[in-house]
């Protein structure tokens, strides 16, 4: 089976707070990291091709530096990678992502299945792989925490509802977006990372996919951000000062006036 | 591309602090901007208060420009979820902000049902506003499926043309919606918290946390139809039933043998019925975090919500560390609740678990430090420790019994 993973490079701050003063974001160490949800993915890849044959190919779209995701992907032991990189790519909302990306896929031509993380942790849309499905005109399945069998090439899925969890047949090729009780990610191998390092990448451009430019990036983008301000807290706060007992007097005084307790 | 205009800028720095990519830096009071680490997405071009920042697109056409005549397009529409013919109750927390945009807009507010036998439900909509409900009833619409749906939708989408399109940002629309929007090549904005109507240009304002609750951004979709969004549950509020209001109900005719369906639903599992499932919906809740340190000390918050009558919530930490199973967590990668009480013990209050419980009515923190961000949000702040306070308070209500 020939799996196709999608990932994103996502921007990782390690301990992203907000100051408290200048509500400004404290972000040190800034580092870029693979989208945790595509590790999932990735390691979903690496199961179905140690049980069942084939290979395991990620792609990314991004800026040059995406390749760093895309070696660090080759060293879990991924097969082979592909960086979907052109300045005509940038700015792209998540329609002109998934026009991208599905080109990328058709491309490849060879693929069984595809598998992304349920969101990426930058945007949280979640919106690219059923996107992209629906241009591959490939059935999907989102959320999925197991894939129970393979059989003559449809899949028995469960994915994850707000009330429960689904059990769906899906034949293939087919899109699954992945969450994280899907499996437990491996660490990588030394054989591999020291591969990774070496290993060619090959790298498409808007030509090499045969994209129309006026649906990449920015200019096939159908949404625009016109405002960015910082979340408002509405501060109304009152302590409830004292001794325990007199915290706790309080606070029932207060909650009685709601009507509660 | 991203073009900078050095005059204009004061050097205020707060693109360098939006700036998702870390792309740009004050040097000399004035901002410089790398280019190889820019997305472009726009954030600073937000931000910019004085214009020095601008995004073009490559080519000098307008951006996305879609050579879409908009001015075909009318009306509010809210897609209705349904569970086993039950209305999702986002539906009705919908109908309040459709109804709001729907009269800025002067046009009509619409709801599409799809669905099988559920006849009363669709009829109650019109006394939350609804003027007119798209009902599609068919046994083979009984149950949730992404390809039917997609198909349904899209087909009734192109033929009444709404300018605007709404979900709720549930499982189901969140995995639904990404794959209407894309056949009908429009733009969505997942996740929204605000909804408005730009009075000069009558384009909707599509407000959601982005970065994880660190900053809010507001989308709009200027030259694409319809605008869509998926918006959080609760935190619309559901509308004043009016019992006598009208409303037409027009019944979309199906065909079953139009549709090829790939995916087949095997069967649907319900879990969690209890607490964890009254979560969403509870008017109580009572949260623990990481102060809390194992399962058994969660006694607490279960206790004191038996005593208020209210449901056990709980922030990242007790779920990742299995104290607690993960429909019981609330913030950005779990459930949003908008109680009229949210009584939270010993947790920080980190933006990801405050979106999912700050528009809360009544916000009580316990945490013992005084300069924890929880209590930005509270409304009555108590400095302490849980392990004094929780059980001094549950004696104090068991006494009060
Ligand atoms: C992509 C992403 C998504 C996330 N999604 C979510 C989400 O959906 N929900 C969520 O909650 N978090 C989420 N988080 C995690 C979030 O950033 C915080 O790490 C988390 O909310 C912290 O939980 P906490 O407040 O319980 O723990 P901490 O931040 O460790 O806070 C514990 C608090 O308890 C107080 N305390 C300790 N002992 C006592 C005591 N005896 N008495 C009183 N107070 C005491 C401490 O002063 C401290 O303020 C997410 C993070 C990321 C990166
Ligand atoms: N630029 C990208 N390159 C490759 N895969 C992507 C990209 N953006 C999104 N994806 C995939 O789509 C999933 C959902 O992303 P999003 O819709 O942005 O939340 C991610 O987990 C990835 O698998």
């Amino acid at each position: 089976m020939n799996i196709l993973v999608f990932i994103k490079q996502v921007p990782y701050a390690k301990e992203v707070r907000l100051d408290p003063k200048t509500h400004t974001l404290i972000r040190d160490g800034v580092e870029s990291i693979i989208n945790p949800y595509d590790m999932y993915a990735i390691e979903e890849g690496l199961r179905l091709k140690e049980s069942r044959g084939g290979k395991v190919t990620v792609m990314t779209m991004g800026p040059p530096q995406a390749e760093d995701a895309l070696r660090d992907a080759l060293s879990y032991g991924v097969d082979d990678a592909v960086l979907l990189s052109d300045r005509a790519f940038a700015g792209a909302d998540t329609l002109a992502t998934s026009y991208t990306l599905a080109l990328g896929a058709k491309n490849l031509r060879d693929f069984d299945l595809i598998l992304c993380g349920k969101q990426a942790v930058d945007g949280d849309t979640g919106q690219v792989g059923p996107g992209m499905a629906v241009r591959l005109d490939i059935p999907y399945v989102t959320y999925v925490r197991k894939i129970r069998s393979v059989d003559d090439g449809t899949m028995r899925v469960e994915r994850i509802m707000d009330d429960g969890y689904e059990v769906i047949d899906v034949p293939l090729p087919a899109l699954l977006t992945v969450v994280k009780e899907i499996n437990e990610p491996r660490v990588p191998s030394l054989k591999n990372k020291m591969r990774a390092k070496k290993q060619s990448i090959a790298v498409w451009g808007a030509a090499d996919i045969g994209a129309t430019t006026a649906r990449l990036g920015l200019a096939g983008s159908a949404t625009q951000v016109t405002d960015v301000f910082k979340p408002e807290r509405k501060s109304n706060l009152e302590w409830l000062e004292g001794s325990v007992d007199e915290q706790v007097d309080a606070l029932v005084d207060r909650l009685q006036k709601l009507k509660v307790g | 591309m991203i073009l900078f205009d050095p005059e204009k800028c004061t050097g205020c720095g707060s693109c360098v602090d939006i700036c998702p990519t870390d792309a740009i830096e004050l040097i000399n009071e004035k901002a410089v901007i790398n280019e190889d680490e820019c997305q472009l997405c726009g954030s600073c071009e937000a931000a910019c208060e004085t214009g020095a920042i601008t995004i073009e697109s490559e080519e000098s056409e307008e951006k996305g420009d879609s050579g879409v005549d908009l001015s075909q397009y009318r009306g509010v529409w809210i897609i209705a979820e349904q569970r086993k013919g039950c209305m999702a109750p986002v539906v009705y927390q919908l109908m309040g902000k459709g109804r709001e945009l729907a009269d800025t807009l002067d046009v009509p507010l619409a709801v599409v049902v799809i669905g099988f036998d559920m006849r009363d439900q669709v009829e109650s909509l019109a006394g939350y506003g609804a003027d007119t409900v798209y009902y599609v009833n068919h046994s083979d619409c009984a149950d949730f499926n992404d390809e039917l749906y997609t198909d349904i939708l899209v087909d009734i989408i192109n033929k009444y043309k709404p300018e605007i399109v709404l979900s709720g940002a549930t499982a189901i629309g969140r995995s639904l919606i990404p794959g209407v929007a894309t056949r009908l090549e429009t733009g969505l904005t997942a996740d929204c918290t605000q909804l408005e109507i730009d009075p000069e240009k009558n384009l909707l304002l599509q407000t959601r946390p982005a970065y994880g609750g660190h900053i809010m951004a507001t989308i709009v979709c200027p030259n694409h139809r319809p605008q869509m969004a998926t918006v959080r549950p609760n935190v619309m509020k559901k509308p004043q039933v009016n019992p006598d209001a009208p409303c037409e109900i027009v019944e979309i005719p199906f065909d079953p043998n139009v549709y090829s369906i790939r995916t087949k639903l095997v069967e649907h599992i319900c879990e969690g019925e209890g607490e964890g499932a009254l979560l969403s919906d509870a008017d109580i809740v009572v949260a623990g975090g990481r102060a809390l340190k194992n399962s058994e000390n969660f006694e607490l918050i279960q206790t004191l919500a038996g005593l208020l009558g209210g449901a056990v919530g709980a922030s990242r930490p007790p779920v990742d560390s299995e104290w607690m199973p993960y429909r019981y967590q609330i913030g950005q990668t779990g459930k949003t609740v908008c109680p009229k009480l949210y009584i939270a013990c010993g947790i920080s209050g980190a933006v990801q678990h405050l979106v999912g419980m700050e528009s809360s009515e009544v916000i009580v923190a316990i945490n013992k430090d005084r300069s924890a961000p929880i209590f930005e949000v509270a409304t009555y702040g108590i400095e302490g420790d849980i392990y004094e306070i929780l059980p001094a308070l549950i004696k104090r209500l068991k006494e009060l019994r």
